[in-house]
């Protein structure tokens, strides 16, 4: 298992908000998060690699137990690459630029180096011909690609998008779904929280509906869309398909 | 109009060599103070933003200190008193660049942190992330975004510490208005000198306005 998380519990002040959960994913897994908002699922994400500190349980990736003290998270956050719902891009950095930064400064390679593996993954996301723009010039969809290419740059073994269509105009979301798609089919490990069921239904190896800082049901796509056990789930599904 | 050009204006002349002399005093207690003001006040606005308590306190303890006291009186107190406790006199001019150092950084220090928290924080979290450490996020992610927004309010600082110079003629700093009163005590032409001294201050401070606005076209361009 690349990731195996166990009786993770955090809480914002009095305010629990994941309630014990046990989640693993292996290696080329696919598993979308889904689940109404508050549900604690972005936050779940964020624990994965320490973006929240936890409260208590553990989270293991690759073998290194993130909530050991003694662990260099530097190095484990290397090997995960995080998609964020507003992008986060380097708005003062040229789109290679942005790409090239973390594998200079992380991996020790080269400019050129840099630059060449920032231009094929440009090529990859349909955006070889940005590569000198600015983010602030570029669509909300654009943005997004360009940051998931700034995660693969540092070739993570795990990516983790927390819902990265959500903020998008509804015309751009597909551009953004086709590049996530090509990365599930070459056998990327992703957890993906998302609002498209579409999109979960099709590339998740695994669904999980997330509510009340639990994981309610888990299954195949097929199981969870077509035949959920749990009452939260049929309601959630019925509110959203 | 006569109040004005009843004046001998072109009598001032004689008097540029000795004023020349205060504005290059002027500029060299303005320039060396805030150049280190601008890195004591990173630093101490850093400080204000680190995770160690007792950093923070220290940094707290300076800028309340600086920022709770008449420039006047630091001044003073560091030419006049500090030597009696550190058995040693200053050069005026040392002094000088001192008490604009220290008072100017407390006040960027406040500009750096209000800039650096303003900075979005899934910035951070991008960097981060990406597996860059703490320092690298600050450096190449946080920062130059921070810089751009610290340029209006420190352009703001760096004049009003320009006009703060003209106090250090209290503690003997040879600079534009010590320059002034030294002419005019000999020759009693308050208006035409005390004028000149004026616009003096006026062109540095326009100056730097001028500049401070091409550098933050400059850099919006690019964003």
């Amino acid at each position: 298992m690349i990731i195996q998380v166990t009786d993770l519990h955090k809480s914002f002040g009095d305010h629990e908000v994941l309630s014990g959960i046990d989640f693993t994913v292996a290696d080329g897994e696919v598993v979308c998060i889904i689940g109404p908002s508050g549900s604690g699922k972005s936050t779940f994400l964020r624990c994965l690699n320490m973006l929240e500190d936890v409260s208590s349980g553990e989270v293991v990736i690759d073998g290194h137990s993130l909530t050991d003290k003694k662990v260099k998270i530097d190095q484990v956050r290397a090997e995960i690459g995080m998609v964020f719902q507003q992008f986060n891009l380097f708005p003062h950095k040229t789109v290679i630029e942005n790409l090239m930064l973390a594998p200079i400064k992380v991996r020790g390679l080269s400019k050129d180096e840099a630059r060449e593996r920032g231009r094929r993954l440009l090529g990859k996301v349909g955006l070889a011909d940005k590569e000198q723009a600015y983010p602030g010039s570029l669509s909300g969809g654009q943005q997004q690609r360009v940051a998931i290419a700034r995660a693969l740059a540092m070739e993570p073994k795990i990516m983790l998008f927390d819902e990265p269509t959500s903020s998008l105009d509804p015309e751009l979301v597909d551009e953004v779904l086709a590049v996530m798609k090509d990365l599930a089919r070459e056998g990327m490990t992703m957890v993906v929280v998302t609002h498209e069921m579409g999109f979960a239904r099709e590339v998740g190896d695994r669904v999980t509906f997330m509510d009340g800082g639990l994981l309610v049901e888990e299954g195949t796509p097929q199981e969870i869309f077509t035949n959920p056990q749990h009452r939260r789930t049929r309601e959630f599904l019925d509110k959203v398909l | 109009m006569d109040a004005i050009f009843g004046f001998n204006w072109a009598g001032v002349v004689d008097f540029l060599p000795a004023l020349a002399r205060g504005l290059y005093y002027t500029l060299l207690v303005s320039v060396g103070g805030l150049l280190i003001g601008f890195v004591l006040g990173a630093i101490a606005g850093l400080a204000r933003l680190s995770r160690f308590k007792i950093v923070n306190w220290i940094a707290i303890i300076y800028i309340e200190a600086v920022r709770g006291t008449p420039v006047l009186v630091q001044a003073i107190w560091i030419y006049f008193a500090l030597p009696l406790i550190i058995k040693y006199t200053l050069p005026s001019v040392v002094a000088g660049i001192i008490v604009i150092a220290l008072n100017s950084g407390a006040y960027i220090a406040e500009i750096v942190r209000g800039a650096v928290h303003s900075v979005d924080k899934g910035q951070t979290e991008a960097g981060r992330s990406l597996g860059l450490n703490r320092h690298v996020t600050m450096r190449h992610v946080i920062w130059p975004q921070a810089f751009r927004r610290m340029i209006p309010p420190l352009g703001n600082q760096f004049i009003i510490s320009i006009k703060d110079t003209s106090l250090l003629s209290v503690i003997l700093v040879p600079e534009l208005i010590f320059q002034g009163r030294l002419v005019v005590a000999n020759h009693f032409n308050a208006v035409e000198i005390y004028t000149t001294v004026a616009l003096f201050y006026l062109a540095i401070t326009l100056t730097l306005s001028a500049v401070l606005r091409a550098t933050e076209k400059r850099l919006e361009r690019r964003a």
